[in-house]
């Protein structure tokens, strides 16, 4: 863990609209339990802070929580999800694992490389995209694919990946999901089976 | 009750034994880094794989619950094999440093290794190198050789009952930490340094300074509370290189509070290693003999009752004896060994102990804490306490400081209005007193070292009466002392005899007239301004308030340098053995007493050790009996009486620094300033 905190925020706190989602999550286990509620809220401190999460809103959930701020820090260091150094507005994370590899995810980096001006592990200058690596995501059955923030885009290629990385410069979103011809999980080719069924295409 | 077969001997184990206690049960050895007897399972290291039939692959003894019918074999060519490979991936990151790691040869890795390492590795990538973490000024970090067995984490949250140590990241990345890097707040966290199988954690004093095998090592015991922790005192020559905690289940477990296990640098500062005698106002060295003629040459003519001891919180019970003897031969009844002027009752044995007993704490029901904050005054009884408390239906409140314990403490009041209160039966926590079986309280030092000591102690007395515990088989009312001295002090009875004056009353004495000589026998925590233009006789280790006031210093030893009796909070009698020889002309306490005794006219009757012990004896029978408790007959004590409306304190308001070893000691300087008043309530969001 970096020790900088020139970016560090000097405090942390939940906005009246962010406390109401923490507060239900809380609600969801018994009392006593509630430092179950620890990765939940520490995934709604890190949206309210911008895609990261700073060391007091790590303290603040603790604190919240009733729960030592190592036992915190512990969870939040644990999971790759929580950003805990400042991201760009999109973070871009393009699965390099196995799968994705073999089916081309070498390319997809050097797209993103190439369209965003950056390596891997930068933040582009006007603070809008950062490009990372990331372990498999699960979603195989459509590698290569790269996770922008909530978003999954599947059947990537270099010319699609510069089209999504585009989209989002110029402040469109871009319909998440496959990026080539077929549907969701669907055989590359088309249905091989179930063809006889209803609704079938 | 299970009963497996081990290596083809048949064991029955206790329910909810694990594999590896019954493998131990018969007699076969598991080699572990994680599991630790004291401290939750992990199952994270896999050194104790073992092979169990039925099994598909070795199973990790620790984590496995025995089972009935298991069979288990702890010597196979596969479970060799699956060590060897553990063993491996262990070494793969750990650096080959034991030549310069302070671990080496008491090291677990390096023994281990011995059985179970390969010679050689097959690893040809970069070993991951970890920065050093800050933990205070006590444990010392070489993170780099961390094998991640998580002891110091669970310790840490469990036994010593502070969030303060995690490990942070993932995979190869974990790293063991404190919260930003913060000291370790614990009184407690010398015990890590133990609790490392590796030499991640070691002792940060005793860094390069010796190796384990070049000390030489003494069994004695702790002196810094009342407690009296088993230690072994490990000497290079006559230096005290370091202080361990030995194991004694009845007593401190396997722990050691760090002002025990860190002061030792105090023993080496401040000492008083040759007689002075104040000649012109300053303090001028002298021998023996002229410190002897110059007490001699004060005392001669000067009537009994114009003289006055007080003991202070380090003296041994041979010294107290022989001092308590000269006094008595002055014709003097004038002594003290309360030189907080506590009102403890020395004609009732039951009224001044800790009845319950450390280890019977864990088997009481409820508790009441009177104006005492044990986590400073004695930090191990507060670990039992927090064990009872832990394993849960152990309702505990509190009248007095309200501190952090480390457990759920009800803070009932701040003094003597809760507490008369709870006396007269009108505080709805004497319900919960009534309705436990086994309810215990603890009466303090910081309320009963009060003008109004006696009537809290007789309220105590009530509540303790009045809520059952004192019953067949279960005595629950307990006085937590905070000194080593006091209770051997009161079994010989060096208080203040027929017309004799207590510590208050040879201080007012010294004042405003009536006392013209003080014998300080360690006495340091007293006030020393009181003293007036009395002649003051200083016999004590170190260089403290009372040696600073004293017209004459005779140099005794310290605790680590003599054989001495020491009678704990509970009553337990037990020796103390002499590690290394005391400074320059310092001698062993008694044999200054009975020097001075021939100088005074007024020869002691006792040549040797034995022969002052037998004397002691027949004050007291039970100090002939050592690592005893010799349980008091209950009777009337404590006066009843207006109880003033002052809250209670705890007499300890820095941990660190209640004695003159620790005054002296660098190390404990350090803790007090890092450390200092970290038991306060603390919010989370601060710092």
């Amino acid at each position: 863990m970096s020790s900088t905190t020139d970016h560090q925020p000097a405090s942390f706190a939940f906005t009246p609209e962010y406390m109401d989602k923490a507060k239900a999550h809380v609600a969801k286990y018994p009392d006593g339990r509630q430092a179950s509620a620890v990765m939940p809220l520490l995934d709604l401190a890190q949206r309210q802070n911008g895609g990261w999460l700073p060391r007091k809103a790590i303290e603040y959930v603790a604190d919240m929580l009733d729960m030592p701020s190592i036992r915190a820090l512990e969870v939040a260091t644990f999971y790759t999800m929580y950003n805990l150094e400042p991201v760009g507005e999109n973070l871009v994370e393009v699965c390099t694992t196995t799968p994705c590899w073999l089916r081309g995810s070498d390319d997809i980096v050097k797209a993103c490389e190439k369209t965003l001006g950056i390596s891997l592990g930068g933040t582009t200058p006007d603070g809008k995209f950062t490009l990372v690596e990331a372990e498999c995501l699960g979603a195989c059955v459509n590698a290569p694919m790269m996770q922008i923030g909530d978003d999954y885009y599947e059947d990537l290629d270099a010319d699609s990946t510069e089209r999504v990385l585009n989209a989002l410069k110029r402040g469109e979103t871009p319909k998440p999901g496959p990026q080539g011809s077929r549907r969701l999980t669907e055989p590359a080719g088309g249905p091989t089976t179930l063809l006889d069924q209803k609704g079938a295409s | 009750m299970p009963t497996l077969t081990v290596d083809g001997k048949e064991v029955t184990v206790e329910p909810g034994a694990t594999v590896l206690q019954a493998c131990e049960e018969a007699g076969a050895e598991i080699p572990r880094f994680c599991y630790h007897e004291r401290l939750s399972i992990a199952g994270n290291c896999r050194m104790c794989l073992v092979e169990m039939e039925k099994a598909p692959k070795p199973v990790a003894s620790c984590a496995m619950p025995a089972g009935d019918g298991m069979v288990i074999h702890t010597n196979t060519e596969t479970v060799k094999k699956a060590r060897e490979g553990v063993m491996e991936f262990l070494l793969i990151n750990h650096p080959l440093d034991c030549p310069i790691c302070d671990q080496g040869g008491e090291c677990d890795l390096q023994d281990q290794a011995m059985a179970y390492g390969r010679g050689s590795s097959r690893f040809d990538e970069n070993k991951r190198a970890v920065e050093e973490k800050y933990m205070g000024p006590l444990v010392k970090t070489v993170m780099t050789r961390c094998i991640h067995c998580m002891r110091c984490v669970r310790f840490s949250s469990e036994i010593a009952g502070v969030d303060d140590m995690g490990a942070v990241g993932r995979g190869e990345d974990t790293e063991i930490t404190t919260y930003l890097e913060k000291a370790i707040a614990s009184e407690l966290s010398g015990n890590v340094i133990d609790l490392c199988p590796v030499g991640a954690l070691t002792s940060k004093p005793y860094a390069f300074t010796a190796r384990s095998w070049e000390l030489r090592k003494t069994e004695t015991v702790d002196v810094h509370d009342a407690v009296g922790s088993n230690i072994r005192v490990d000497t290079r020559g006559r230096e005290v290189m370091r202080v361990l905690p030995r194991l004694n289940e009845d007593v401190n477990e396997e722990w050691l509070s760090d002002k025990g296990r860190f002061s030792y640098d105090g023993l080496k500062r401040q000492r008083l290693d040759r007689p002075y005698v104040r000649t012109n106002g300053k303090l001028a060295p002298a021998t023996w003999d002229e410190a002897f003629a110059a007490i001699a040459g004060k005392l001669a003519g000067l009537d009994g009752s114009k003289i006055g001891a007080i003991a202070g919180d380090l003296a041994c019970t041979e010294s107290m004896k022989a001092a308590k003897d000269l006094m008595t031969a002055l014709g003097s009844t004038n002594m003290d060994c309360r030189q907080d002027g506590a009102a403890l009752d020395p004609s009732c044995r039951a009224s001044y102990l800790f009845n319950t007993t450390i280890a019977g704490i864990e088997e009481a029901d409820a508790c009441l804490l009177i104006g005492t904050n044990p986590r400073h005054e004695a930090a191990l009884i507060n670990a039992r306490l927090r064990k009872r408390w832990l394993a849960g239906g152990f309702p505990i409140a509190s009248v007095g400081p309200d501190a952090d314990l480390t457990y759920k403490v009800d803070h009932l009041g701040d003094g003597t209005e809760t507490l008369s209160q709870l006396a007269s039966g009108h505080h709805p926590f004497i319900e919960t007193l009534k309705n436990a079986e086994r309810p215990m309280l603890i009466v303090g030092q910081g309320a009963l070292a009060r003008t109004d000591g006696a009537a809290v102690l007789a309220a105590a007395r009530k509540i303790a009466e009045d809520t059952g515990m004192i019953a067949d088989g279960w005595n629950g009312f307990n006085v937590l002392h905070t000194a080593a001295a006091r209770v051997g002090g009161l079994d010989i009875g060096f208080v203040p005899g027929e017309g004799g004056k207590g510590t208050n009353a040879i201080l007012e004495g010294a004042a405003g007239g009536g006392i013209d000589v003080v014998w300080l026998l360690g006495a340091d925590e007293i006030d020393t301004g009181r003293l007036g233009d009395a002649f003051v006789i200083y016999l004590g280790s170190h260089g403290d308030a009372g040696a600073h006031r004293a017209d004459v210093i005779l140099p005794g030893a310290a605790y680590t340098e003599k054989n001495a009796t020491w009678v704990n909070t509970e009553g337990r009698v037990q020796m103390g053995y002499r590690a290394a020889f005391p400074p320059g002309d310092a001698r062993e306490d008694w044999t200054i007493v009975r020097a001075l005794s021939a100088a005074v006219g007024h020869t002691l009757p006792y040549d040797s050790l034995p022969q002052l012990r037998a004397a002691m004896a027949q004050d007291a029978a039970h100090l002939a009996d050592a690592d005893v408790i010799a349980t008091g007959n209950w009777g009337t004590f404590g006066l009843s009486g207006d109880m003033a409306a002052e809250p209670f304190v705890s007499p300890v308001s820095d941990y660190y620094m209640t004695n003159p070893i620790c005054r002296a000691s660098a190390t404990m300087a350090q803790c007090s300033a890092e450390i200092g008043d970290h038991s306060e309530k603390a919010t989370g969001t601060d710092g």
